[in-house]
């Protein structure tokens, strides 16, 4: 197996508290990894670890076998349940930032040519999400699956080696939530993404995933709960079933331009 | 109808505002009549004949010391004090309270002060400024400046802080620098805010500034205003004092209406 990003024995630890202990993960390119646990299992945690937010206690993440920096870069995209789109920039420049900012260091803006290039890129991948016609349209004014097909758009974007998801659809209406599952499953094919998805929802991890990680604590404590860490108790491989998935979901006509 | 429920129309608000408004003036005039009627020379309520004849003077007819039209020149000597305080203000809390919400070390090393800095009376600080600037413009602006930046940062930073985390994490993940989330998340974020901060700051500017201007002016609104104090001239004070309410209307709606233009997406919801 080719890994895209490996944990070696990694621990996280907040004081005396333990929260995640001997994670041993190597993800694949191209796979998708549902993350799923009860609360307080760190799922949270490794997510932040992964985008780089927090650096583990102890123990080494590679990324191309390149150790990750303990800092957000461009290389790892990320959508969260809410507040990831900018309130003042409309759909279109909201997309553009991600271009702008690699483009134009100092100023953070394009001009000319280099914009309407750029501006042409952004449309492109807001027509991929189903928001074609939307692009002067402020988040405010959208539902919440827009808000969340525009954060999917914007980091995508910037063509990230790993898109993390953090709950991205817990927020959103059943309805909805299918559509989402058939956009991200689509770009996932289509874009050839390698994605981590945080969720509570079982149903959803396993939808979705080529690969479910349910992280829980294998031993505990009762006279010290805090003592013990969470790690990776089950790791189930889907691959057979998601050739067949995919197959169906292709044949169910879906309207990928509503505007939900 | 619960009386919670029964919402007056568009028309209806504008004259139930109104009505107040119309009901003292009737009231004042009443009172002012009356007191003519036992004693013509009054001059606590003067009437509105004699407010116009006292202000024409001064609107209108040059100073024989100067040969200023004293009430333009005390409006524009007021005007460009607390312009001057305010413009200094808004720049300095714009660029202060960016950097203090928006890098932790920063925050850190100046937050302290700054609130230490926000507690104390500016009036209190005024003879130290009439010692170290003198009585001239600079302490006056200087009294602005004390008197509403510190407010006016805390809010700016403040703000900034309170920006989702998410945001910040998401912009560092599509390639934002330090400098870019300045330029490009926090600062169009905090530019509605910091037109709020003006809005509010503008009534103890004036404060401020009438303080200043009584204590030690040669010109002014409120130098005027507490000059004719002396000869119980309310035909001056008290149409100085409608007009520099009207000043402050005028300034507060012309704010208003730059947030609304300007940055439409925060008046959205």
């Amino acid at each position: 197996m080719n890994a895209l990003l490996s944990l070696k024995n990694v621990w996280v630890e907040y004081g005396d508290k333990v929260v995640l202990e001997r994670v041993d993960l190597d993800i694949a390119e191209h796979s998708f990894v549902s993350i799923i646990g009860p609360s307080g299992a760190g799922k949270s945690t490794l997510l932040r670890l992964l985008l780089g937010q927090e650096a583990p206690t102890r123990g080494r993440i590679l990324l191309d076998g390149q150790p990750l920096k303990p800092e957000c870069g461009p290389d790892r995209g990320v959508v969260f349940q809410r507040y990831s789109v900018f309130p003042h920039l409309d759909a279109r420049h909201n997309v553009l930032f991600g271009l702008e900012c690699a483009q134009a260091p100092l100023l953070g803006r394009l001009f000319g040519a280099a914009r309407r290039r750029a501006l042409a890129e952004a449309d492109a991948m807001l027509v991929a999400v189903g928001l074609g016609d939307n692009g002067h349209v402020y988040p405010a004014q959208m539902s919440g699956g827009m808000q969340q097909r525009l954060a999917i758009a914007q980091a995508l974007v910037k063509k990230p080696r790993l898109l993390l998801l953090d709950e991205p659809f817990g927020a959103l209406d059943p309805g909805i939530r299918a559509d989402m599952h058939v956009l991200i499953s689509r770009l996932w094919r289509e874009q050839g993404l390698t994605i981590a998805m945080v969720t509570h929802d079982i149903g959803e991890a396993f939808a979705l995933g080529t690969r479910v990680l349910t992280l829980d604590k294998r031993r505990n404590d009762p006279h010290a709960p805090h003592r013990f860490g969470a790690t990776a108790v089950y790791d189930i491989a889907l691959d057979r079933k998601r050739a067949t998935q995919i197959a169906g979901v292709s044949s169910i006509t879906i309207d990928e331009n509503d505007n939900n | 109808m619960r009386l919670v429920n029964i919402r007056p129309t568009r028309r209806n608000a504008v004259l139930l505002g109104l009505a107040p408004l119309l009901l003292l003036v009737l009231a004042y005039l009443i009172a002012s009549a009356s007191r003519h009627a036992i004693n013509p020379a009054d001059k606590i309520l003067p009437t509105p004949a004699a407010m116009a004849a006292a202000m024409y003077s001064l609107v209108a007819v040059p100073d024989p010391l100067s040969g200023d039209l004293l009430f333009w020149a005390d409006t524009a000597a007021s005007l460009s004090r607390l312009g001057l305080g305010l413009g200094i203000s808004t720049l300095s809390a714009l660029i202060v309270g960016l950097v203090l919400g928006l890098i932790p070390g920063v925050r850190a090393t100046f937050g302290p002060l700054v609130t230490i800095i926000a507690v104390i009376p500016p009036i209190a600080l005024l003879p130290i400024l009439f010692i170290i600037f003198g009585l001239g413009e600079a302490a006056k602006v200087a009294l602005i400046v004390i008197g509403i930046l510190p407010f006016m940062i805390r809010d700016i930073a403040a703000h900034v802080e309170a920006l989702p985390a998410e945001q910040l994490v998401k912009a560092q993940t599509l390639g934002a620098s330090s400098w870019q989330l300045a330029l490009r998340v926090a600062l169009p974020q905090a530019m509605p805010r910091l037109i709020q901060a003006v809005r509010l700051s503008l009534g103890p500017a004036w404060v401020f500034l009438i303080s200043a201007e009584a204590i030690a002016s040669d010109v002014g609104l409120g130098y005027r205003i507490f000059l004719v104090r002396r000869y119980l001239s309310m035909d001056i004070i008290l149409p100085y004092v409608a007009w520099i309410t009207l000043l402050a209307i005028v300034m507060d709606w012309a704010l208003q209406q730059v947030s609304k233009r300007g940055f439409a997406w925060s008046h959205a919801r």
